[in-house]
């Protein structure tokens, strides 16, 4: 039988890939203009970092979802909620798969090969072409705004559920709230 | 008989090697040479070349005291595979190309380390800062060509290449790989 709440590492890694997805999309704004400095190549490194580790951690979760299911909608939900819900969180998985692999591709094809911490070098996916490379750029800004545009709708949902049905929605992700109440 | 045949066409080989290495070079195409450099920033291998390369060249395998060879490399053909960075290292932090054109290379000495190989001393100059340095080097035949290939090592930072900031060798590594490959032609 599912349980009604979400593990503790299910909920650690939600909040943690919550937080590096800000951390990579701050870092990827503010490199992207910067002069050609030491600064802007190590932005560069870190954001591919960050991006590798949601790649991974988001995969670590999937598999973490084969042991401990996610619980089931909360009671009472409508049926157009669920499937709607269920259709945002598959949304979310692929795209947290999709960006850092469309961040992978365009530094294959730009030439400039990405190395996890500087330590462990990332097979080039595709030989280099600075056109392709543009194609790929295009698709990683693409996907982030899809992104962005599901985050959202991901946040509002959940404060909604919070906030208007006052349901249990929010707090089985973020324990601290339901003590409160 | 195969044995006889090989034989003859290990001496033909044998005979044919040190005359192959004895022909005096006096000159280098310069559109077949190149200097291809390569060194890491962030844990990241980056690669470059130079494709305008003049040399000139006196060696003669038999003669190495009297041989010499003086290679100038065009800066402004620096090609690292970005075009935004190509701008970039051409600028006054790295090579500073409207100061310093072209980086040169002269010969002092040169000594044979047996089997096609050997070695320079010479004086590098980038930047106009000049060190010594040991270029090992192998020669070999190539049809009508005589091929010159080598690599060595340097400091970047002994050249002042990549100043200010870029003194951070965290970012970007001092250690700079050189790898050259010269055409000539032999002399008649």
């Amino acid at each position: 039988m599912r349980s009604s709440v979400y593990s503790p590492p299910a909920i650690a890694l939600h909040w943690l890939t919550a937080a590096l997805i800000v951390g990579a999309a701050g870092l990827g704004l503010y490199m992207v203009d910067l002069d050609f400095s030491p600064t802007k190549l190590k932005t560069y490194s870190w954001h591919k970092w960050v991006g590798v580790t949601i790649f991974l951690l988001t995969a670590l979760r999937l598999a973490w979802r084969l042991v401990r299911p996610a619980p089931s909608p909360v009671p009472g939900s409508a049926r157009w909620q669920r499937r709607v819900a269920a259709g945002m969180h598959a949304a979310l998985y692929v795209l947290l798969f999709a960006i850092p692999l469309s961040g992978w591709l365009m530094s294959s094809a730009l030439g400039v090969q990405v190395v996890y911490l500087g330590l462990v070098p990332l097979p080039d996916l595709v030989s280099k072409s600075e056109a392709l490379g543009e194609q790929f750029k295009l698709l990683h800004w693409t996907l982030n705004c899809l992104l962005l545009a599901s985050v959202a709708v991901h946040v509002l949902a959940a404060l909604k559920h919070h906030f208007v049905d006052r349901d249990a929605v929010l707090s089985r992700m973020l324990p601290f709230l339901s003590q409160r109440s | 008989m195969t044995v006889f045949r090989n034989v003859i066409a290990a001496i033909a080989l044998v005979a044919a090697l040190p005359s192959a290495l004895a022909q005096r070079v006096t000159a280098i195409d310069s559109a077949r040479s190149e200097v291809r450099f390569s060194g890491k920033q962030m844990g990241v291998a980056a690669e470059g070349r130079f494709g305008k390369v003049a040399a000139q060249v006196d060696f003669d395998a038999s003669k190495l005291t009297s041989s010499r060879a003086r290679i100038d490399v065009d800066l402004n053909s620096v090609d690292v595979g970005s075009a935004e960075v190509n701008g970039e290292v051409k600028r006054k932090p790295w090579f500073n190309v409207t100061a310093f054109p072209s980086a040169t290379f002269e010969s002092t000495a040169m000594r044979s380390k047996g089997a096609g190989r050997y070695e320079a001393d010479g004086k590098l100059t980038i930047k106009g800062q000049s060190r010594d340095v040991l270029v090992p080097f192998s020669v070999r035949q190539e049809g009508k060509d005589v091929v010159f290939e080598g690599a060595f090592s340097l400091l970047r930072l002994h050249f002042g290449v990549g100043d200010g900031p870029w003194k951070d060798t965290d970012t970007v590594a001092n250690e700079v790989q050189v790898r050259f490959k010269l055409v000539g032609a032999a002399a008649k």
